[in-house]
């Protein structure tokens, strides 16, 4: 009882000493936004999709590839809800290359459905080039690829709240960090200071001011609206699916209820006749 | 245990065929006739679980094979297109990737539970070294999996886990290049780690019928630990065990479907959804979860060589558990003092797990030394010594008199196997 006591203490003294010794580095954490997307029922804001779609096309575009995108995803079911000629009206402003021909030349031709989005850049090397040598990454999967440490003990609550938009508050909170690097902190070269950045120096420019993008359904055009409304849009593209998941999520729960409550009270009436610890 | 068969065939077609092939009656005395004891309790329905769920790993597993691409320039898209425009894509990697969870949490259950009733002792030694050979089977058979999306915590959890092997003198660094067919991680791993992600399952199938083999010769062991002494300690497996294991196995499909519908990558991470880029290491590699405790013992220990030594031991020295442990009483019902020990054991554990998670510096590493110490310590000082000074408490004469002792009189004996086939 001592001995065991005694070990316990010394355990709780080491959880206790821990974080203490450990160095605290990074950057504060992003708030978090209200999404429609959130929680059990969530479900895309079309509007806002769109809004974002505009805000990547006008902006993000020139320099974040979206690969994994293709222009026939803006009609699909459970995304922005484009009509099928919407889509093609989308491609057919896009240039895109192809061939070889039957004389064995490459070609361009205007974009269909079936493409993907073009690259900004023709290679990563070019668009470091173009970029003070950082890489813009490639945004199809952006919303999942980033995150930030949630810590002790909220990333237990959150499997319960279904907590799940760390990447869309990360990305919005980017867009919104840029300001003033503190006194004594050196910037490299080329970097700009974010407060939501981890290290602070990020390659990428403020991308977006007020008022850079127009928007045609009287949604306030602020750099606030325009992180939250991109930040959706590239939590579809990397969850396309995400809305018939949680539908289907939702039937299965259903299901699963109604089969482990009669499992249990068949169980129950089977084992009544049996006497059992 | 399991006895002859008392199985009767009805039919003329399975009276032919029992006299051939007595299938059905294999069936029936293991899986309906099959004696359990009656007090087991809800721990006890892992088993039930981890079959459940290695039929769904594989099964989830040979769809995506039919749509995954093993190469390293093509493997990151291949799984996002799976997610995109396979039917149902999304639904069986997000099965798949978090039936891997799933299937760890329960091993674990499982494992801990046969550590607390002392499920080990004898005469189930060899039904308990099956288990921790099913244990390491499926700790490779996850790493290998984790690499194949191909992401960034693919590619460095790979690099990392494979340059254990370079810490062995001499053949180390043979070794090494010999596992990545090359002298980094590339291509060439990626096609064996797919290669062998697609065997091992099925070697674990292999197992688990060695290890459902075992416990059908020797029984299962119940909360008392004590062996059941005739038809009044047991109940046939159907419907007693099916339903109890069907009911809690319908509980833990609940949770599972709560992570796959719902919060899909809270137990993976992010940076997996960065493509492999073997010119830019990510802040902190950190494997998945369920390798976090020995990933603490690993980085606890200064030296490299000694670090890998201790990872493995720590894994091994379980299958020497039932002769460590030196007591006579298996369940810590009647053992208070193990009883105590067994849950700082598992607080180490947990303990280690969350050190694993943390950057290996500073305080972190003082903790993760003291409880890789004592880790190490719960099965080659405590357990012996306990066996010897523990003062147990009385046991029960039987099953069925524990049963009684809970207030409620016994009722009739348990009815005798009524299938029919």
């Amino acid at each position: 009882m001592i001995v065991s006591r005694t070990l316990l203490a010394l355990v709780a003294t080491a959880f206790l000493a821990a974080p203490a010794a450990a160095q605290e580095h990074g950057a504060p954490q992003p708030p978090a936004q209200k999404w429609s997307f959130a929680g059990p029922f969530g479900k895309f804001d079309q509007a806002q999709l769109q809004r974002g779609f505009k805000v990547y096309k006008e902006v993000c575009a020139s320099c974040h590839s979206l690969s994994l995108i293709s222009f026939r995803n803006l009609a699909e079911p459970g995304g922005p809800g484009y009509s099928a000629a919407q889509a093609a009206a989308v491609a057919a402003e896009y240039k895109v290359q192809d061939g070889p021909n039957d004389a064995g030349e490459m070609f361009e031709r205007a974009g269909r459905p079936a493409d993907m989005f073009p690259h900004p850049f023709p290679n990563d090397n070019a668009a470091r080039a173009a970029n003070g040598g950082a890489l813009p990454p490639d945004m199809s999967v952006l919303a999942k690829a980033r995150t930030y440490e949630r810590g002790f003990p909220w990333f237990v609550f959150d499997i319960f709240t279904q907590y799940q938009e760390q990447g869309p508050d990360y990305i919005h909170a980017i867009l919104m960090g840029y300001e003033e690097a503190p006194k004594g902190f050196t910037l490299p070269p080329g970097a700009h200071y974010n407060k939501y950045f981890p290290g602070h120096a990020i390659g990428m420019p403020p991308p977006i001011s007020d008022g850079q993008v127009t928007y045609d359904d009287g949604s306030p055009q602020t750099i606030d609206q325009y992180g939250k409304d991109v930040s959706a849009f590239l939590m579809w593209t990397a969850e396309p699916h995400m809305m018939a998941r949680k539908r289907l999520g939702l039937q299965v729960m259903i299901f699963l209820l109604v089969l482990t409550g009669l499992l249990y009270f068949t169980k129950k009436k089977v084992w009544k006749q049996v006497e059992h610890a | 245990m399991s006895g002859h068969s008392t199985y009767q065939p009805q039919s003329g077609f399975m009276k032919w065929m029992e006299s051939r092939l007595p299938i059905a009656g294999l069936v029936h005395s293991s899986f309906i006739a099959y004696p359990t004891p009656r007090n087991l309790n809800y721990w006890w329905t892992f088993g039930g679980i981890l079959s459940f769920m290695l039929g769904v790993q594989i099964i989830t597993g040979i769809v995506l094979a039919m749509h995954y691409t093993p190469h390293a320039t093509l493997a990151f898209n291949s799984v996002e297109s799976i997610m995109r425009d396979v039917n149902y894509g999304w639904l069986l990697r997000y099965l798949h990737s978090n039936g891997a969870s799933m299937f760890f949490i329960a091993v674990y259950i499982h494992m801990f539970r046969g550590m607390y009733y002392g499920s080990y002792k004898a005469p189930r030694e060899v039904l308990w070294i099956l288990g921790v050979i099913l244990y390491l089977l499926m700790m490779a058979t996850g790493f290998l999996g984790y690499t194949l999306p191909w992401g960034q915590m693919s590619f460095w959890g790979a690099t990392v886990i494979t340059n254990f092997f370079s810490a062995f003198p001499g053949i180390g660094e043979a070794l090494v290049t010999f596992l990545w067919g090359g002298y980094s991680v590339g291509n060439p791993t990626l096609n064996r780690f797919f290669s062998l992600h697609y065997l091992l399952p099925f070697v674990i199938a292999g197992v688990v019928v060695l290890h459902v083999w075992a416990l059908h010769v020797v029984g299962q062991n119940n909360p008392t630990g004590i062996e059941p002494k005739g038809d009044r300690d047991t109940v046939p497996f159907t419907p007693y065990a099916t339903l109890k294991d069907g009911f809690f196995i319908s509980l833990f499909c609940i949770m599972f479907a709560w992570f796959v519908f719902y919060t899909p990558n809270f137990l993976g991470h992010a940076d997996n959804y960065i493509p492999a880029n073997p010119a830019v290491t990510p802040q902190h590699i950190v494997p998945e979860w369920y390798y976090l405790p020995f990933y603490a013992i690993l980085r606890a220990i200064p030296n490299k060589l000694l670090g890998v030594l201790a990872l493995f031991g720590s894994i091994i020295i379980l299958a020497f558990l039932p002769w460590l442990d030196t007591s006579r009483v298996r369940s810590a019902r009647y053992r208070p003092l193990y009883k105590q020990f067994f849950w700082l054991f598992f607080a180490v554990c947990i303990g280690l797990g969350w050190l694993g998670s943390k950057p290996a510096e500073g305080g972190y590493v003082l903790a993760a030394r003291v409880l890789t110490f004592y880790y190490f310590a719960h099965f080659i000082i405590v357990l012996p010594l306990l066996g010897i000074f523990e003062k147990t408490k009385p046991l029960p004469n039987s099953i069925s008199e524990s049963v009684l002792k809970e207030g409620v009189p016994l009722g009739a004996p348990a009815p005798a196997p009524t299938a029919k086939v």
